[in-house]
């Protein structure tokens, strides 16, 4: 496996301009004799589908879901970053630049990022002229917020629900591409493997959810956009259908998975209930703004919020980290939960939460203002919990949200195999060891919008494939392959259903492999997934036909794959012996308990390469250059 | 608690139906409601028969993917909720709970719990959108939107895409749904070009569709999740027949 990040020559600033040029076009008559397939509907690739089919490819689009206006970016609630300075504080492309590879823990590629930052300019421009309705002042204007890890308010929202607005701004570009017929869409049609001849990303093969169908898709080019594997946890804020499948299998057939043990502990989620919890629900990060995060500083103090004084409280975040207090990154502020919870002196049932607390706020600003701001969130809170915040004080509690690690891809987007391309969360290349607020969404589409229109041309104008249809032996052997799991899950009739194993596997990795990690429990992990994994292919009962909706069956595919991709996320934690953003091993800590990078031996993306089931994968480096931003220990103080 | 749920059971779209009587035992009030029915279902494979189909994703109120009508009522008996947050501390010991797919023409049930509803989307393939290919776009300050304009269109634009609404209509009518799409983009500056061509597609689609017409009941608000109010539905029918009356 070879890693040539092709990042263009010359000042950092003037490289994707630079490179934009560079890059071979495809004439507008053209593009559209090239089919290009995407695959997920979320920003980056919604935002995708539609761009490349105004550009005039033509373009096949899948989403397992019933509608693409269902995945799971339409969860985001807090904003999108974007360097504008329409609040004269002194934001600028650079600090945005600057503030994500500090952020990422010096563990992103600079160009990326900085090209990231560039077009955050355009994002906010088009999202606005497709009718995205952001949150505006009484003149008229666009208004800002702050969010963690930053010093200036630059992120645009709109309430609690900016996932969804993008998302249906994306989603409306691409509906009318559907409806003029430049772009082919298909709900409910899960892709299951990738095809690829000589060597190039040439299709996929996907089930039909609702029919049980299993088919093949020739195209000229494969982008995926399938999202993270945050719930390789079992409990995580992700949406219940969110997997690591299409990822995993583009990991079978050659591409290489960087950096998987870079997973996102988001700080304030409510925290879990009982055994029968089936997910995990966050709270925007941007209730931090208002809201001030306390435990009790005695231990095992069972008062109620209300009846501990001022002085007998902890606000250890305000404590420990001054200058960003309540607005710490995320990664650090999950892991000052844990300690303090750690510490016995976490609140609620098992002294597994933390009091996020908006007093204050309330006295200072009014119930109204409280409430117009995060109104819909509260809400939300007392449906689950049945508490009422603006009364007592929430709890919350640090839950898996999202996947730094992905896909390893070039400055083009493009995965270790030819014309795979992969967008979004689904690749690892922007936030380093740890992802900064509002952060993900602007990478979706930038990705989606202004990335890969430009980096697709050049592939397709150098790589002149020859044309290949389904007919081909490598389709019918891919879609046999796929046929014969599916009978191979449906004929086991074991005694466990598929969530059990889910669960098992999840807990595991939650507890080896989590917000912290060390050597000993790893190797735990290493040993015992392969386990847990034979006990599946023995014991799993999926129960109903594969010829109709079967939701048993879609589950039993996904946590398979799971059950090898957490053995090789537990690989890349182990052998990453420095503690860095969200990766933080107990070994490797500074005095205080802060995470202690060792720059000089992993400043580098490690890139696994699949040697076959149950062996250990083999490692390749891409090492890490930081020109533009001094490498530092990142203080929050 | 201990609950007996009334449940439609249909193997596919052209199978006739059918209730099945559960019983479930030993409910926590802090389940979810899809919870309790993950709960049915770990039961029921454990017994070896085969568990409901329902749709849901991401069990934050937000993805629209959750649907069941529950005693009668779209996303049950919580007002402005969605069947993922409705909670089981709303139910009581011994509750008879009876749960139904969506029930309507332009919905077809594919199985037990679970319809169709691509008709939402070839609605909004036909108009739903403002034309703004990518790159053309001016500065997002350039065109300043009062608040009023923007908050309203907002309010439109919270729409998940459900079909609630569908479900509560005895017209089994589209309205708020599109009514709602129509008013977010067409308050907006950057949606006055296509305002009336936009109105008058989507209406037609939504006709073709086999969606009944409104007779002003209101149910559709009582039921949506996001509390989206019926004067957008009146503001459609004032830009459609504007649109009509210059020929659009």
């Amino acid at each position: 496996m070879k890693l040539d990040s092709k990042i263009p020559s010359g000042p950092i600033e003037s490289k994707w301009s630079n490179h934009k040029f560079d890059l071979k076009l495809v004439n507008p008559a053209n593009k559209r004799k090239y089919t290009v397939i995407v695959v997920g509907t979320g920003l980056a690739g919604a935002a995708a589908a539609a761009s490349l089919a105004e550009l005039g490819y033509k373009v096949l689009c899948f989403t397992y879901h019933d509608s693409p206006r269902r995945a799971h970016s339409i969860a985001a609630q807090g904003g999108i970053n974007a360097a504008k300075n329409y609040q004269n504080d002194g934001d600028s492309v650079h600090r945005l630049f600057y503030d994500t590879i500090k952020g990422g823990d010096f563990r992103a590629r600079e160009a990326n990022v900085h090209r990231l930052a560039e077009v955050s300019l355009n994002i906010i421009d088009q999202c606005v002229a497709q009718g995205v309705p952001f949150a505006r002042e009484y003149s008229g204007y666009l208004s800002n917020r702050s969010f963690g890890g930053a010093q200036v308010s630059r992120t645009f929202y709109a309430r609690g629900q900016t996932g969804q607005q993008l998302l249906i701004g994306a989603y409306s570009a691409l509906s009318k591409m559907v409806g003029s017929g430049a772009v082919k869409l298909f709900t409910r049609k899960e892709m299951m493997d990738l095809v690829l001849v000589n060597g190039h990303a040439r299709g996929i093969v996907t089930r039909d959810l609702a029919t049980g169908k299993i088919e093949s898709f020739a195209a000229d080019a494969v982008c995926l956009a399938t999202g993270g594997y945050s719930n390789v946890f079992y409990l995580s804020t992700n949406a219940m259908a969110c997997n690591v499948t299409a990822a995993f299998r583009a990991y079978k057939k050659g591409a290489g998975f960087a950096n998987p043990c870079y997973t996102q502990i988001h700080p304030t989620c409510i925290p879990v209930s009982g055994d029968h919890q089936s997910k995990l629900t966050l709270m925007s990060e941007s209730l931090r703004n208002d809201g001030r995060i306390w435990v009790p500083k005695k231990q095992g103090d069972n008062r109620p919020p209300s009846q501990i004084p001022e002085d007998e409280r902890d606000y250890y975040l305000e404590r420990k980290y001054p200058s960003f207090g309540n607005l710490s990154p995320r990664d650090i502020a999950s892991r000052s939960a844990k300690e303090a919870c750690d510490d016995g002196r976490g609140v609620g049932p098992g002294g597994r939460g933390v009091y996020l607390d908006f007093a204050d706020a309330i006295s200072r600003l009014g119930e109204k203002a409280i409430s117009a701001r995060y109104g819909n969130l509260f809400d939300m809170y007392q449906q689950i919990t049945g508490e009422n915040p603006y009364k007592v004080p929430m709890r919350i509690y640090p839950a898996p949200h999202y996947t730094m690690g992905g896909l390893w891809v070039d400055y083009n987007l493009m995965s270790t195999i030819p014309g795979l391309h992969v967008l979004g969360e689904a690749n690892f290349s922007d936030h380093g060891a740890n992802r900064l607020g509002a952060s993900a969404l602007m990478q979706g589409l930038a990705d989606g919008y202004f990335v890969i229109p430009y980096t697709i041309g050049g592939y397709l104008a150098e790589a002149k494939q020859s044309a290949v249809n389904t007919d081909m032996t490598e389709f019918k052997l891919a879609v046999k392959q796929t046929e014969e799991q599916i009978a191979k899950l449906i004929s086991i009739k074991g005694k466990r259903s598929p969530t059990s194993f889910h669960r098992e596997l999840g807990l595991l990795m939650w507890d080896k492999c989590g917000m912290a990690r060390n050597e000993q429990g790893l190797k735990q992990a290493i040993d015992k997934i392969p386990a847990i994994r034979e006990e599946f292919w023995q014991n799993v009962n999926v129960l109903g036909d594969a010829a109709n909706v079967n939701q048993s069956l879609e589950l039993a595919g996904r946590v398979a794959d799971f059950l090898e991709f957490g053995e090789m996320m537990c690989h890349d934690a182990l052998h990453r012996n420095e503690s860095c953003g969200g990766h933080f091993r107990e070994e490797y800590q500074t005095e205080d308990g802060e995470a202690k990078r060792n720059d000089d031996e992993f400043a580098y993306a490690g890139v696994w390469e699949y040697t076959g089931l149950g062996k250990k994968p083999n490692l390749h480096k891409e090492s890490l250059a930081f020109e533009n931003v001094k490498l530092a220990t990142r203080s929050y103080k | 608690m201990n609950l007996t749920l009334h449940i439609w059971r249909q193997e596919n779209t052209t199978a006739e139906g059918r209730f099945s009587t559960y019983r479930v035992e030993e409910i926590s009030p802090d389940m979810s409601f899809l919870e309790m029915l993950d709960v049915l279902n770990e039961r029921l494979i454990n017994k070896g028969e085969v568990p409901v189909e329902f749709e849901h994703d991401c069990r934050e109120g937000i993805c629209g993917t959750c649907s069941l009508m529950v005693n009668g009522v779209p996303h049950g008996p919580e007002k402005g909720t969605t069947t993922c947050q409705l909670h089981m501390r709303k139910f009581k010991d011994g509750d008879e709970i009876t749960i139904e797919p969506w029930r309507a023409k332009a919905f077809p049930v594919l199985k037990d719990l679970v319809v169709d509803r691509s008709a939402f989307d070839r609605i909004i393939q036909k108009g739903g959108y403002i034309s703004a290919n990518t790159g053309n776009a001016p500065d997002g300050n350039a065109i300043p939107i009062p608040k009023p304009d923007a908050d309203w269109a907002f309010e439109a634009a919270a729409c998940i895409g459900c079909g609630a609404c569908v479900a509560a209509c005895k017209n089994a009518s589209a309205s708020l749904f599109v009514a709602a799409k129509v008013t977010h983009l067409g308050l907006l500056p950057q949606g006055q070009p296509e305002r009336y061509l936009r109105v008058t597609a989507m209406v037609e689609q939504m006709d073709q569709e086999g969606f009944g017409s409104c007779t002003n009941t209101y149910d559709c608000e009582g039921a949506c999740p996001k509390q989206i109010s019926v004067r957008n539905i009146a503001r459609m029918n004032r830009d459609y027949l504007k649109a009509k009356i210059m020929g659009n």
